[in-house]
């Protein structure tokens, strides 16, 4: 059981996300990601290690271990 | 007889506007309330803020685009809260993302979070990179003329001296150096912070500024629709009293009602 435990750790990959980590199985597409926090639709943004991620890419660009996502969105502000 | 004035549209970047009143979407008590007291100033261009999503929490919660249209209003993303050109010009273009390559932004670049004021040395390295990589950049600064029109020479497409400090309510400190700022700009100038109330938006329009930015006078006032409707009729007014040319001023009396046919003459 332990043994499976680790092996599954190992499987796993782990990103910050917004600042927090955050652990995942396989390595999903940015799309995934978003689908995954409930937020298709949304007007959103995102970068990922300090680089935009258009739209139009989120299906194609699967995330890797140890990257740095960022979504955003506009909120009230002067 | 009335005489027509004629005025001109604010133009910045090439974009048109009608009104000179650019408003800030922070600090009401929900979207309904910035919807109304942007609807009363009659603003043309809103702005707003980019953060981070919150995560895992209902995702189902408003969302400030769907209260305030960008197919209605100019948005105009800022970079406040960031202290670096880095951080300024990565929250511009993850604002440019999120409106579909919409490029005018509000630069901002503080320098610490008690005086909010602009470091104007990382101010002007964004401004330079985000003008290099297709921004039109209006830029808050403070009041230095120098500085004004160094911002200028970099591309910013307009430039936008505090008043006063962000969010303190205190007008316009410095009108003298306003007044320089103005006197050698070839971009549009808007006073962005340190409006209080009416009479502060009056007086900088009067001046002959181009536009006044503001939200905390709006947003802080105890009846923020009110306030909006008060500040969009300010400018107007100081617009049209700048345009008219006011009277010089001057040291001695000159009564208004002739002194020929005085009953006691």
């Amino acid at each position: 059981m332990r043994l499976l435990e680790i092996c599954f750790r190992e499987a796993a990959m782990q990103i910050q996300l917004n600042g927090e980590p955050s652990h995942f199985d396989g390595e999903p597409t940015l799309a995934q990601l978003v689908d995954s926090l409930g937020l298709s639709g949304r007007r959103i943004a995102i970068e990922v290690n300090e680089e935009i991620v258009p739209r139009s890419l989120h299906a194609k660009t699967r995330l890797q271990d140890g990257d740095s996502v960022e979504i955003v969105h506009a909120i009230g502000g002067g | 007889m009335t005489q027509s004035i004629q005025d001109a549209p604010l133009i910045v970047a090439g974009r048109r506007f009608a009104s000179r009143l650019l408003v800030g979407t922070g600090k009401y008590r929900d979207f309904e309330e910035t919807a109304a007291a942007i609807e009363a100033s009659a603003a043309d261009v809103v702005t707003f803020a980019v953060r981070r999503t919150n995560l895992g929490q209902n995702p189902d919660e408003p969302n400030l685009l769907d209260a305030i249209s960008p197919s209605r209003y100019t948005l105009l993303p800022n970079t406040a809260g960031c202290y670096t050109a880095k951080d300024a010009v990565r929250t511009c273009k993850l604002a440019r993302e999120l409106l579909d390559g919409h490029n005018l932004v509000k630069l901002e670049v503080l320098g610490d979070d008690k005086t909010l004021y602009p470091n104007v040395v990382e101010t002007l390295a964004a401004a330079e990179t985000l003008v290099n990589d297709g921004f039109d950049v209006m830029v808050y600064t403070s009041d230095d003329p120098i500085v004004a029109k160094e911002l200028e020479r970099r591309g910013c497409c307009a430039v936008m001296p505090l008043g006063s400090l962000i969010g303190s309510g205190n007008g316009l400190l410095n009108p003298a150096t306003l007044a320089l700022i103005l006197e050698h700009a070839e971009v549009p100038v808007l006073v962005d912070a340190g409006i209080g109330t009416a009479s502060d938006a009056a007086l900088a329009m009067e001046m002959g500024c181009d536009g006044v930015l503001m939200n905390s006078a709006i947003a802080h006032a105890r009846h923020p629709v009110m306030m909006a409707h008060a500040m969009r009729k300010a400018v107007e007014a100081g617009r049209e009293a700048f345009l008219a040319e006011r009277m010089p001023r001057r040291q001695s009396a000159s009564p208004s009602s002739p002194f020929a046919g005085r009953i006691n003459g």
